[in-house]
């Protein structure tokens, strides 16, 4: 499908290596130059910018964390002077204080390539009509999404999150046929447009669904309901925004764009780099940003890359779905919990019938952590017997525990009732702080 | 006579039952007999209504969890062991009762019961034969 920059997206792999060595080494010396928490960190490992010769030495340099935006809040990690920096954008995180990140005019000029290349690779064209329904703002979501489809030259309708009525009503009036937004908020369209029965006067044809992780069986049923086809894309604001990666209408991994970052896979306990279709921790280096670099940024997203050549033609290697941030990650009575293993248990409890929409509510009481789990109920899945409603509960109580060793309270909840801000789903609550 | 009954689903927390009155009052469906079963974590309401698809439509429209069940519904002496009579018939014609609920009907000397079984015109042919009335909703 679609090539955005064909000479680049299908580039051998040797030449696009050569390419990052070189855009590493001058990214490298830039950094030492320019930002104090880098320079410090490499006089600290005994290194010189000029002791780094190409993507081979990438493993020698030292990690950068999130805490690194915290503690150079806001612009202290800024490579460049302010005057060049055309644009900020921040987000809040679970925890602390909230980060910003900043971009000169090309920065946002390779971030809109980034996410047309994802889009074109998808499928988007200069004649669909986008409707962005990330949100608008501090995220990157919304403005993100709009830079690629506008890039790409399609019709954008920057309608933002949130006004469901209003987002399905202008979905009809406007044709859209490709949606942009997280796969919670694409959810909950689709239900939305179930019970509104509007199915038939869509015209959306193709989905750009990313920010949050989502599961294979969530996909199908979003292709279902909303009757499109359904895309990740991937990012994060302390990279690039969305765009980082994205799927091919292979569906069957997301695209690195390699020439702008180089993305390793380490093990998260010792640091190791990884060998190529292991699971760890993803890191990423952009070597092209300007206004705010980063050199090997820990994700804290667990995943695997796949380099197996793509029957798409796009050489840049591909990455699986991250199956949980090791920051999302939660320990429950000592027991590592991933959000993502408690929605496929549901899926695979309800056969499809309850909304995968649940909320993890951790507290503690009296030194012990309780877990509890909200799960919205479904009219498919009401019944007026209460024994059929007891074994639901009970089913998907033993199937968790099968699955992660410890028992959760089960609840179930009135559809809708589980709060969504910006479109995404509150997943977790961990009331746990400052509690014995 | 088999009739619809609204079925609701109640989350457990406070205030879930007046929610699900005030749209039927609003939209002037009259609640003509009600049932609350609950657990420790979840209840039915279920409901006799003058207009049970409309009620269904309204509740669901807000998002309340809701279905419609078939009932059997029969009048009865609203006199000692008038209950009795119609659960001995069914235990003895091996009919097994899900739940029940029975009111006193209007000064007519008959109470009106709801029933829900596993076969549900089973039942309704086994009381029939033994001589009960049944009841329509408008007579509720």
């Amino acid at each position: 499908m679609g090539f955005v920059n064909k000479e680049i997206e299908c580039m051998p792999r040797e030449e696009l290596k050569r390419l990052q060595s070189e855009r590493l080494c001058k990214q490298i010396k830039r950094c030492y130059e320019n930002v104090e928490c880098f320079r410090n960190r490499m006089d600290e490992a005994g290194l010189r910018p000029e002791d780094i010769h190409g993507i081979e030495d990438l493993h020698r340099v030292p990690f950068s964390y999130k805490k690194d935006l915290r503690d150079y809040y806001p612009y202290g990690l800024f490579a460049t002077p302010m005057k060049d920096v055309v644009r900020v954008h921040a987000s809040s995180g679970t925890t602390g204080k909230r980060i910003v990140v900043g971009y000169t005019r090309d920065d946002l000029k390779l971030w809109d390539e980034c996410v047309a290349r994802v889009m074109g690779a998808a499928g988007v064209t200069d004649e669909d009509f986008v409707q962005v329904s990330f949100g608008y703002g501090f995220f990157t979501g919304g403005l993100g999404a709009h830079g690629g489809a506008d890039y790409l030259g399609a019709t954008v309708i920057p309608i933002s999150a949130g006004n469901t009525a209003n987002q399905i009503q202008t979905m009809i009036d406007f044709g859209s046929t490709v949606l942009c937004c997280t796969p919670s908020y694409a959810m909950y369209l689709g239900e939305e447009v179930e019970r509104l029965g509007v199915k038939d006067q869509l015209k959306l044809r193709i989905g750009i669904f990313g920010a949050e992780p989502w599961s294979e069986d969530m996909r199908h049923k979003i292709e279902e309901k909303l009757g499109l086809k359904a895309y990740d894309i991937y990012g994060l604001s302390e990279v690039l925004g969305p765009g980082v990666s994205g799927e091919c209408t292979e569906q069957a991994g997301m695209h690195v764009w390699e020439d702008h970052f180089i993305v390793e896979i380490i093990d998260p306990e010792t640091g190791e780099v990884l060998p190529e279709g292991e699971t760890g921790e993803l890191v990423f280096t952009s070597i092209t940003k300007e206004a705010f670099p980063v050199i090997r940024y820990r994700t804290r997203d667990i995943c695997s890359l796949n380099p197996e050549p793509c029957k798409c033609g796009r050489t840049h290697i591909r990455m699986r779905k991250p199956n949980g941030r090791t920051d999302d990650m939660l320990i429950i009575r000592g027991v590592n919990v991933f959000p993502s293993q408690i929605e496929e248990v549901l899926l695979k409890v309800s056969g499809d019938q309850i909304t995968p929409n649940y909320q993890i509510v951790v507290d503690r009481v009296n030194n012990v952590d309780t877990f509890d789990v909200n799960v919205e109920m479904s009219e498919a899945f009401f019944s007026d017997n209460i024994k059929a409603m007891e074994k639901l509960e009970k089913s998907i109580t033993e199937q968790l525990r099968s699955m992660l060793g410890i028992t959760a309270k089960v609840h179930l909840v009135n559809p809708k009732s589980i709060v969504r801000s910006e479109g995404k789903a509150k997943r977790v609550i961990d009331n746990r702080a400052g509690k014995i | 006579m088999i009739i619809k009954q609204l079925s609701v689903f109640l989350e457990n927390k406070k205030g879930r039952i007046c929610a699900a009155a005030d749209l039927l009052a609003q939209n002037h469906i009259n609640i003509r007999a009600l049932s609350l079963a609950d657990t420790s974590e979840f209840g039915i309401l279920r409901l006799i209504v003058d207009k049970p698809e409309e009620g269904k439509k309204i509740l669901s429209e807000a998002g309340i969890v809701v279905r419609v069940t078939d009932v059997l519904s029969l009048t009865m002496e609203d006199t000692p062991g008038g209950t009795l009579g119609v659960l001995r018939l069914l235990s003895e014609s091996g009919i097994s009762v899900e739940y029940m609920y029975a009111f006193a009907g209007k000064n007519d000397g008959k109470a009106i019961m709801i029933i829900q079984a596993e076969d549900l015109e089973a039942a309704e042919g086994i009381l029939q034969r033994g001589g009960f009335q049944q009841a329509e909703i408008e007579g509720i």
